[in-house]
């Protein structure tokens, strides 16, 4: 009785593992495809490009206005007879702002759904995971802000079409000098973010080459919500102006307590301040700082301002820099996708990296060497809780 | 039927080998598969090899961790580092001819380098937290786990915050089943050992077990120490995988996640355990655009589970007493 | 030297913020022997209670922020008590092994933190002023707003009125009662559910009202805010010595202290490990805390 009760457990245990492997092993044998590395599939009417965004999640108002930007343009290229007589249909998945998503949902849509290039993403973190798997099967990637270097590093089949964050540092660098005329600044970075710590590393070597001074490096924690211990030690050092290279979320409480501390000094960062909860969290503290980014909606152009209007009509809100970016990859796509006369990974690529001068919502694109794209950049300030457009600066 | 299964059943080793072949039967064919499937495979081969070493602590020993993660971190970084540093000095050329075997051979050692570090780690984190019970050992754990992330989002050389990339893409089907295997095999002969029933002693009544002479220090460490490596050695296959590894991706919702898997499978029940992997990896799959309930679900799954069926989904014959009694 | 004052100020506000979650974690933990991790979430809905309710009252004036906190605070009662009696309790009835409690309650606290998610929307609002602030600076340079001095002393005035209730009142002692020995109390005549129940209410309460005054403070509010704050709180508790209140007000002021100067230092991006550290060694040399008592396991 009781050897049996023991080769009963064991019987349970141990056949399981096998059991559970020859189940999917039979499985995979009746499902058998084979990959498909191209979307050129010949049987199929429409031209289909995959996107993936943080639809939801932490970053989801990024995810959300690109998103929508992006499909803005796919509607109108539509409405417009499509490319090479085929109608474009937009495959989107939500990566929920999470690490780990987007190397399964690249691959998904490439083996499954069959799209001929994809749109993507916001986050450098997460355009570098999908980027292998565009790569190794020839699918060209745009990603429309995603601003560290070793995105595009990855591959010749990846893209991007805003500058660089070696680029934004400079510049910034320019602007503390020329515009801000400070000598002297202190920086305060997210160690937790790769984008904030590559920007202010940026920033601090074109300042000190162009002859500033960095008074004082701090670092905090993304999402850490007390920074009067930083900021206290920040202003001991008495800087002229500060450096805040981080996300919007923070960027308001860390203006917030600056001025609760009696820390008058003006403050500037990068496009990681672009969002409505700046002000709505910073509220006067951070009126009159400046930020850079790649668009501004104040743009005197009938580009521009038509793009506006129709953002604004269909989606209730005026468009941000996300949005403006998520509409321009998808339109260079289409008229890569033209230039080359097929949807063949190789041909696009290759229209991809020939782009000169075309007219962008966000300025003139032209893909250089690294394939990056050369623009200028645009700086910001917070006026009556608005934005307000300052000053472009040209990258050189 | 049943002689085969009592066949096998009386000889693991044979098991053992069986299922080596059929592991290396759908390494063959693999390359016949639809990538996103291959994926999908590679993922489950993962998580299951994560479910079933934190079943050693947490379903046989009694041991509540909260931080498998950590381990796991520590094993991927360890495995890409040693890939990424050491391969390109000791690897042949690409074009020459002993090279795919050159690869397998050091992707093996850095599997198991990077195993050795988490299982090293393991022991480091479960000698402060022998006295512990229950609640305060799952937030040490936790802590630990927090510990690691934080340290390794520190460490610049191994990509900092952004995490590390360009990680070579090694891993294949036959390094992830052959170590679900491997794992299994492993978890479940030692239990069902005599040297086992230790284990599952210190699981049922502690301080009967001290009383009865039995160490159990040692065996509480013995299960953290290959409860982490195989959770190194999970991590190792995740970043040749993934291609591309960030300490976000190894925080405490990814050891809730596995812990998850653990109790719907039943602590203590490997074959409900593995089961319970499958499961939990491929509903996310299944429900793509339901993603945003999913940790919702999760959580409303662990409270319920707990009020009706503490021991398990997957439980059928209820051998021994459960862990979680009802 | 000003700066060591400055950062004094800032750790004591911090700090009293952690003493505040504290207490709930510790009276819970007195009384039940079990840690209610969900009581980091409670606190994250107390705060997006202040959030809503504040719409229906006037920004920047004391009336309508004491009515919005009271509110608040009155919901998270409920919502604590409302969790004991659907999760909790059934398990105690059951007698479950205490593992089992403690998964539910994370299961609990990850539904609080992912429902949040899906109801709230997960993007970072702006709580607003609910009391008017001031910014008040001396003149060697410190300074401090007026948000950081109300926590201050709100928390000690709620310390106080707890220390009052558990040592003067009826209840508080049939509490005391229930933490010694459960059956003991019942034997004497004291409803074990009611008390517990309470227990609960008076806990989600003050984790309510730690919740608006970190929204105060720190004014950007997220489902996933509780966790981190209720971590931290947690080591407090430990640190004072969990079961114990004026431990747990100890530990939370200990703990915030230590946070700023290492933030303020060199090693600021190793903040959160360091909350970790201190419960590690706490737990490893003095598992009491600094004021609890040695509890020998009986067999």
């Amino acid at each position: 009785m009781i050897k049996k009760s023991v080769l009963g457990n064991q019987v349970s245990n141990r056949c399981w593992p096998v059991a559970v492997g020859l189940a999917i092993a039979v499985i995979l044998a009746g499902c058998n495809k084979s990959s498909e590395s191209s979307g050129g599939a010949g049987a199929d009417v429409s031209i289909k490009v995959g996107e993936f965004a943080s639809l939801t999640g932490k970053e989801a108002s990024f995810g959300q206005m690109s998103h929508h930007g992006t499909e803005l343009a796919i509607d109108e290229l539509n409405v417009r007879g499509g490319a090479l007589g085929r109608k474009f249909s937009l495959h989107t998945e939500d990566d929920q702002s999470k690490q780990g998503e987007s190397k399964t949902i690249a691959r998904k849509l490439i083996s499954r759904d069959g799209v001929v290039a994809i749109l993507g993403e916001v986050a450098s973190g997460r355009s570098l995971e999908a980027a292998p798997v565009c790569q190794e099967s020839k699918i060209p990637q745009i990603t429309p802000s995603s601003t560290n270097p070793k995105v595009t590093a990855i591959g010749d089949y990846i893209f991007r079409i805003c500058f660089t964050d070696p680029l934004q540092g400079k510049v910034l660098a320019r602007f503390a000098q020329r515009t801000l005329q400070v000598k002297k600044v202190a920086v305060l970075s997210d160690a937790a973010s790769t984008y904030s710590v590559g920007l202010a590393t940026y920033f601090k070597d074109a300042f000190k080459a162009a002859g500033g001074e960095i008074v004082d490096e701090q670092k905090y924690s993304g999402g850490d919500k007390d920074f009067k211990a930083q900021l206290t030690t920040i202003k001991s050092s008495k800087p002229e102006a500060i450096f805040i290279p981080g996300y919007y979320q923070d960027v308001g409480l860390i203006a917030l307590q600056a001025r609760e501390l009696g820390v008058t000094a003006p403050l500037f960062g990068g496009d990681g301040w672009e969002a409505q909860e700046l002000v709505s969290i910073g509220g006067t503290a951070v009126e009159g700082t400046y930020f850079s980014t790649h668009f501004s909606p104040d743009e005197n152009t009938p580009l521009v301002q038509d793009f506006v209007k129709k953002f604004k009509a269909r989606y209730g809100v005026i468009p941000d820099t996300m949005a403006a970016l998520g509409y321009d990859s998808a339109m260079l796509l289409a008229d890569a996708i033209k230039r080359a006369g097929t949807t063949g990974g190789p041909s696009v690529r290759d229209a991809l990296a020939a782009t000169r001068d075309f007219p962008g919502i966000s300025g003139r694109i032209t893909i250089d060497e690294h394939r990056d794209a050369k623009k200028p950049l645009v700086i910001l300030q917070v006026k009556d809780g608005k934005f307000k457009l300052v000053e472009h600066i040209n990258a050189e | 039927m049943r002689r085969l299964q009592t066949m096998l059943a009386r000889w693991p080793k044979l098991l053992f080998v069986f299922s080596m072949l059929g592991v290396a039967a759908l390494w063959l064919c693999s390359s016949r598969i639809n990538g996103y499937y291959l994926d999908v495979l590679t993922k489950i081969g993962i998580n299951v090899i994560l479910a079933v070493s934190l079943n050693l602590i947490n379903g046989y020993t009694g041991q509540f961790s909260l931080g498998h993660a950590g381990f796991m971190a520590v094993g991927a970084y360890t495995a890409a580092a040693i890939t990424m540093f050491v391969g390109p000095q000791v690897l042949p050329n690409a074009g020459s001819g002993g090279f795919q075997l050159a690869v397998g051979a050091f992707f093996c050692l850095a599997l198991i380098g990077g195993g050795l570090a988490a299982a090293l780690t393991g022991w480091l984190v479960g000698m402060p937290s022998l006295r512990l019970k229950g609640d305060y050992l799952a937030i040490v754990t936790l802590g630990f786990g927090e510990i690691i992330r934080v340290i390794f989002r520190n460490v610049d050389s191994l990509g900092g915050a952004l995490g590390l990339n360009g990680i070579p893409p090694y891993t294949n089907i036959f390094w992830v089943f052959g170590s679900v295997v491997i794992c299994t095999y492993v978890v479940v002969a030692m239990v069902h050992s005599t040297y086992g029933r230790g284990f599952l002693a210190v699981r049922d009544d502690e301080v009967a077990a001290e009383a009865m002479g039995l160490n159990t220090t040692r065996y509480k460490i013995v299960a953290f120490v290959v409860g982490a490596f195989f959770a190194g050695l999970a991590g190792g296959l995740y970043g040749h995988y993934a291609l591309s590894i960030d300490p976000k991706g190894f925080d405490f919702m990814r050891s809730i996640e596995i812990v998850v898997m653990v109790i719907l499978g039943g602590m203590g029940n490997t074959a409900g355990v593995i089961a319970a992997a499958v499961l939990l990896t491929l509903l996310p799959e299944w429900l793509r655009g339901f993603a945003q309930y999913r940790m919702v679900f999760y959580s409303l799954l662990l409270v319920v589970l707990m009020l009706t069926r503490p021991q398990g989904l997957f439980l059928w014959k209820q051998k021994k007493k459960p862990v979680l009694r009802a | 030297m000003t700066l060591f004052f400055q950062q004094l100020i800032n750790g004591l506000s911090l700090g009293s913020v952690y003493a505040l979650i504290a207490l709930g974690y510790t009276m819970v933990y007195g009384i039940l022997r079990f840690i209610n991790f969900a009581h980091s979430d409670v606190f994250m809905v107390g705060a997006f209670a202040g959030f809503y309710f504040s719409r229906f009252f006037t920004r920047c004036s004391i009336v309508g922020g004491v009515t919005v906190t009271v509110l608040a605070m009155a919901t998270c009662a409920i919502l604590g008590m409302t969790i004991e009696r659907l999760a909790y309790r059934p398990l105690r009835k059951r007698k479950s092994s205490n593992l089992a409690v403690l998964i539910t309650a994370i299961g609990v606290s990850l539904f609080l933190e992912n429902a949040g998610q899906l109801v709230f929307g997960a993007d970072y609002k702006a709580f607003p002023a609910l009391f008017p602030t001031r910014d008040f600076s001396t003149a060697g340079g410190l300074h401090a707003s007026s948000n950081q001095l109300l926590v201050f002393v709100v928390t000690a005035v709620f310390l106080i009125g707890l220390q009052l209730i558990v040592l003067k009142t009826k209840i508080g002692t049939a509490m005391r009662a229930v933490s010694f020995n459960h059956q003991a109390a019942s034997l004497v005549g004291i409803n074990n559910d009611r008390i517990i129940s309470f227990t609960f209410g008076l806990g989600s309460a003050l984790a309510a009202a730690g919740g608006i005054l970190y929204a105060m403070l720190y004014p950007s509010i997220d489902p996933y805010m509780g966790i981190l704050p209720g971590l931290k709180a947690f080591v407090a508790a430990v640190l004072g010595g969990i079961g114990n209140i004026p431990g747990a007000a100890l530990g939370g002021l200990l703990l915030g202290l230590i946070e700023t100067f290492v933030k303020g230092s060199r090693y600021s991006t190793y903040t959160d490990a360091i909350a970790f550290a201190v419960l590690i060694l706490i737990l490893i040399f003095r598992p009491a805390g600094l004021l609890g008592k040695f509890q020998v396991e009986k067999v």
